[in-house]
């Protein structure tokens, strides 16, 4: 059973996808979803325990030996991952429950849940893939899973939301599409190791060079690099909270992965650095990202899309740290990837309560909440703080291997639009702070009582956990350590 | 008896216990001031009982939790942090009873949240004391920032909004855009962010870069309130005046000076730090900030204001003592923050007890004032003596050493700057005092008020008193500030 881990890893939510599917009852369809999630859960956190020596899982699908098979390969840094999306999917779907009786109609709900499984089988599956035509197909998996999770919204402008993505999204998986294409043709091989191996004579050639600019372009447009990022806002803010808050924690952070694998795991460091000098142009769209998406934050009514403009500028912190090129950079992206995802997953769960309660989440909505909802509130605060960067939450340590990686660079620039940006997030976390806490609520809103326990439950589990790692990150650091420095392999 | 290491971590959780206590006895305001009482005395019997060990030259050391890999939480006993945490923990029960006084006296609202802060704020000051490296030290720093931002704001209207904005925009912004990368640097360069004596920096960092590492620590300390970085303390004085006299006249502001010496002594070293290029430019400012903040006192008619600005150019004191960069000016610093804190809270008291008793804030109102409140501006005087530096009162010593760095170091800007603003101090304290006791009362002031509460009174003489103690008895601190710095 152990050695098929790799494998359940995405068979589990594909399947029991089909499942509910067939069952068509909401409340069935419910907890079997938090099962698979769960299940999920548990079985990435065995992988990574496997593989935390540094060791290589390699598992053949049905017993066909790559290169004809598909293989899926199991490595430190994308156990990484699988944990962290499926613990975010453990801690959501149970949430989701509550939070879709007030967003989504009824009859929609096995839907929902469907292709909520849908999604997190296709973000699992792009990440434990050891195939490039593979991560492909999954790659498409998720995102059409996603444009149907994002239209399920209430807000009518998430149907253009999600066809606006729908678009961007398939331009994004064809340029992903020919840049494999081309790595085909010029090695005949899909599988990743392989390509590896074969890529190493050809640094010089055009295809390769093409191959390099199709997949790195693709990946962006999913990942909402600047300035590919125009369907983000948009999908973020007008889908249903617990969709805004799962894509926020998860899919990006599987596009970041999946742009790594590819420079590292396939092109190499040496070629994506010595031969294409793409630090270049991370660090410059990174900047941009970073100081731009946050100043649009701070412009923002609606918190859920200034929630959305901040997730960008984390983005662009990602970015970044690959653009630095050293050890601490790598290392500052695969912390964030982790960090974020708690800091984000608690700030946008916490919109989802308020919406809950109140029917939106405007800055509006939001005034004098502080006293009314204490315990939602406190949550957004904290998950704030992690925003910012302050001690004892997981957004400094992001910020400390960031900021010591541009000074390791000697880059000072770079260190002054990291701590401008900081300083920016302050002011717009502290807009809704005060909003929420200062302000009397407006006579026409009704007065609220707190979340429910159900709602406040994974909530504050993840609040917890970023304090938690906030404070002991000796365990993430070590792994994103690790996977830096064998990523780097030989550079520098 | 409780080992000396687990001692120390005490003096954090002790304030945190406390802080869950006043939370869970919020109905009952009688056991919640309770709570708040006992713990500030249990506090000050743990703080009490480290200070043998220290002046024995014991070093404890208690590591809380590895961070990250090879950055520790930890704390390190050793004599400044002793002196820094020693006043914080004496001053806390006076001014929890004070607190009660002024508080009720005030109907002031959410007291529950006001003491719970509070105490949060006084565990953060106790980690600042006693944390053993840079990293700790940001972080309980960051702490004690966020923790006193409900306090600062506590009146929830738009002034307090607006000053809350001042309060925490400039110190984020100077700790995380400043500190922040001075530390992360400092741990690229040196390996470590132990505090060392005689420094971690050496000869790993230095002509311009340490200069600019140095300006870094200092203007990214903004609790030491440097000039330009100084307006956030007279705009956090729209704070109830125990939150002005406990939080900024003593722990927070003196948590920035403190940051500074102990990063000049330990992190960048007297000796390395004099040799670096255009580092007396520091001084130059900390003594421009001294005299122009006096100035501006002097014209300010808001008591508390007036007192806000003599608390700014007090810090550029110990700023200054620092960078003179001679042993005997730490001496002088390390016994300033005690001095300051002892005569400013006293001031403050004053400031609260008037409010509370003839609702006057302003120094054009007092006239005649004396003869209603004996008691109140008796202290005031004292205060106001400590401050200008005369005996028999505390700041009398920590001046004289500061003075004696200067001319050994012969820093005569500095020698001019402590001679001009001793005047200048004289000039703003002296008329109020004048007038308390000597001006006619204004004709249609009634007076019908007397002396304020009795928690208040209390409060406020025994710090008087303690302001001449000290003055008489300066040994303790004196033995705790001669051993800053010196190996063990």
């Amino acid at each position: 059973m152990s050695m098929h881990l790799p494998a359940l890893q995405v068979i589990i939510p594909l399947l029991l996808a089909a499942v509910i599917f067939l069952f068509n009852n909401a409340r069935i369809a419910y907890i079997v979803s938090v099962a698979a999630s769960w299940l999920c859960l548990a079985i990435a956190i065995q992988l990574l325990l496997l593989v935390n020596d540094g060791s290589v899982i390699e598992y053949a699908f049905g017993g066909w030996e790559p290169p004809w098979g598909i293989a899926y390969n199991v490595d430190q840094l994308n156990a990484f991952v699988l944990v962290i999306v499926s613990g975010i999917a453990a801690i959501m779907f149970p949430f989701s429950w509550r939070s879709i009786q007030a967003e989504i109609p009824a009859s929609l709900h096995v839907l929902f849940y469907t292709a909520l499984l849908l999604c997190l089988a296709g973000l699992l599956g792009m990440t434990i893939t050891g195939d490039a035509f593979n991560f492909f197909v999954l790659l498409e998996i998720s995102s059409l899973a996603t444009y149907t999770l994002i239209s399920l919204g209430k807000d009518r402008r998430s149907l253009s939301a999600a066809f606006q993505y729908l678009i961007m999204g398939t331009i994004g998986g064809t340029f992903i599409l020919l840049g494999v294409g081309l790595l085909y043709t010029l090695t005949g091989t899909l599988n990743m190791a392989d390509l590896a191996e074969r890529i190493g004579p050809l640094q010089a050639s055009r295809t390769l060079q093409a191959a390099f600019a199709f997949l790195v372009v693709g990946i962006g447009l999913k990942l909402a690099m600047f300035p590919l990022h125009l369907w983000l806002p948009g999908a973020y803010a007008t889908a249903p909270s617990v969709v805004s808050a799962f894509l926020a924690a998860t899919a990006t952070k599987v596009a970041v992965y999946a742009l790594l694998r590819f420079m590292f795991g396939v092109f190499g460091a040496d070629f994506a650095y010595g031969e294409m000098h793409v630090e270049l142009m991370l660090v410059s769209l990174a900047l941009v990202s970073v100081l731009f998406a946050s100043l649009i934050a701070l412009l923002q009514r609606g918190v859920k899309r200034m929630l959305a403009y901040s997730s960008l500028a984390q983005i662009g912190y990602m970015l970044l740290g690959i653009g630095l090129a050293n050890v601490s950079g790598l290392t500052a992206t695969l912390l964030h990837l982790f960090n974020h995802a708690l800091m984000k997953g608690v700030l946008f769960l916490a919109l989802a309560m308020v919406f809950y309660r109140t029917g939106g989440s405007s800055m509006r909505h939001m005034s004098g909440l502080g006293r009314q909802m204490p315990w939602t509130m406190a949550a957004f605060v904290v998950g704030g703080l992690s925003l910012i960067g302050v001690p004892l939450t997981v957004g400094f340590i992001s910020k400390w291997y960031l900021i010591l990686a541009s000074i390791e660079r000697g880059w000072w620039p770079v260190t002054a639009v990291i701590l401008v940006a900081s300083l920016i997030a302050v002011m717009y976390i502290w807009r809704v702070v005060e909003v929420a806490y200062f302000k009397e609520r407006p006579a026409d809103l009704p007065t609220v009582s707190e979340a429910p326990l159900s709602l406040l439950l994974p909530t504050w589990t993840l609040v917890a956990a970023n304090i938690y790692f906030g404070i002991n990150a000796s365990v993430t650091t070590g792994i994103a350590q690790n996977v830096a420095q064998t990523l780097l392999g030989g550079v520098q | 008896m409780i080992p000396l290491d687990q001692l120390l971590p005490l003096a954090v959780f002790v304030p945190l216990l406390g802080a869950v206590g006043i939370w869970l006895f919020g109905y009952a305001p009688n056991i919640r001031e309770g709570a708040t009482l006992l713990t500030s005395l249990v506090l000050l019997l743990v703080v009490g009982g480290l200070l043998p060990a220290v002046l024995a030259g014991e070093r404890p050391t208690w590591l809380l939790v590895e961070m990250l890999p090879g950055l520790e939480l930890k704390f390190v006993l050793e004599p400044l942090g002793m002196l820094f945490a020693g006043v914080a923990a004496l001053l806390w029960p006076v001014a929890s009873l004070y607190s009660i006084g002024y508080m009720r006296g005030n109907n002031e609202q959410h007291q529950t949240r006001f003491y719970l802060f509070f105490a949060i704020a006084i565990a953060a000051s106790m980690g600042i004391a006693f944390a053993g490296n840079l990293i700790t030290l940001f972080v309980f720093y960051e702490i004690l920032t966020l923790s006193t931002y409900p306090l600062v704001t506590h009146k929830g209207n738009a002034d307090a909004l607006k000053a809350g904005r001042v309060y925490m925009g400039i110190l984020l912004a100077t700790s995380v855009g400043l500190l922040l990368p001075a530390i992360i640097w400092t741990w690229q360069v040196a390996g470590t962010t132990d505090f060392a004596a005689g420094g971690i920096i050496a000869d790993k960092l230095g002509g311009p870069m340490l200069t600019v590492l140095g300006f870094l620590f200092i203007y990214g300390i903004g609790k030491a309130a440097l000039m330009p970085m100084q307006r956030w303390l007279p705009a956090a004085m729209v704070a109830p005046t125990p939150v002005s006299a406990l939080l900024h006249a003593v722990a927070v502001v003196k948590a920035g000076v403190f940051s500074v010496v102990k990063v000049v002594v330990y992190i960048l070293g007297v000796d390395t730090l004099a040799a670096a290029p255009g580092i007396e430019w520091l001084l130059y400012i900390a003594g421009f900030t001294i005299v122009a903040a006096s100035t501006i006192a002097l014209r300010q008619d808001n008591l508390k204001r007036r007192l806000a600005y003599s608390t700014i150019s007090q810090l550029s004191y110990v700023i200054m003592a620092a960078m003179i960069l001679a042993p005997i000016s730490i001496v002088g610093a390390a016994l300033h923050i005690v001095a300051h804190a002892f005569g400013k809270i006293t001031l403050f008291f004053a400031a609260g007890a008037i409010y509370t008793a003839a609702h006057k804030t302003k120094v054009s109102e007092l006239n005649g004032i004396g003869h209603r409140m004996p008691w109140t501006m008796g202290a005031f005087t004292i205060g106001a003596l400590s401050m200008i530096g005369v005996p028999p009162a505390v700041g009398f010593i920590s001046k004289w050493y500061i003075l004696m760095g200067a001319f050994q170091a012969e820093q005569r800007v500095a020698v001019a700057v402590i001679i001009l603003s001793t005047l200048l101090n004289a000039a703003y304290f002296m008329p109020i005092i004048y007038a308390a006791f000597f001006k006619a009362p204004a004709p249609g002031d009634q007076q019908v008020h007397g002396e304020a509460p009795l928690p208040i009174v209390l409060a406020l003489s025994v710090t008087a008193a303690a302001t001449l103690i000290l003055f008489l008895f300066p040994e303790v601190p004196f033995a705790l500030a001669q051993a800053i710095g010196v190996q063990p």
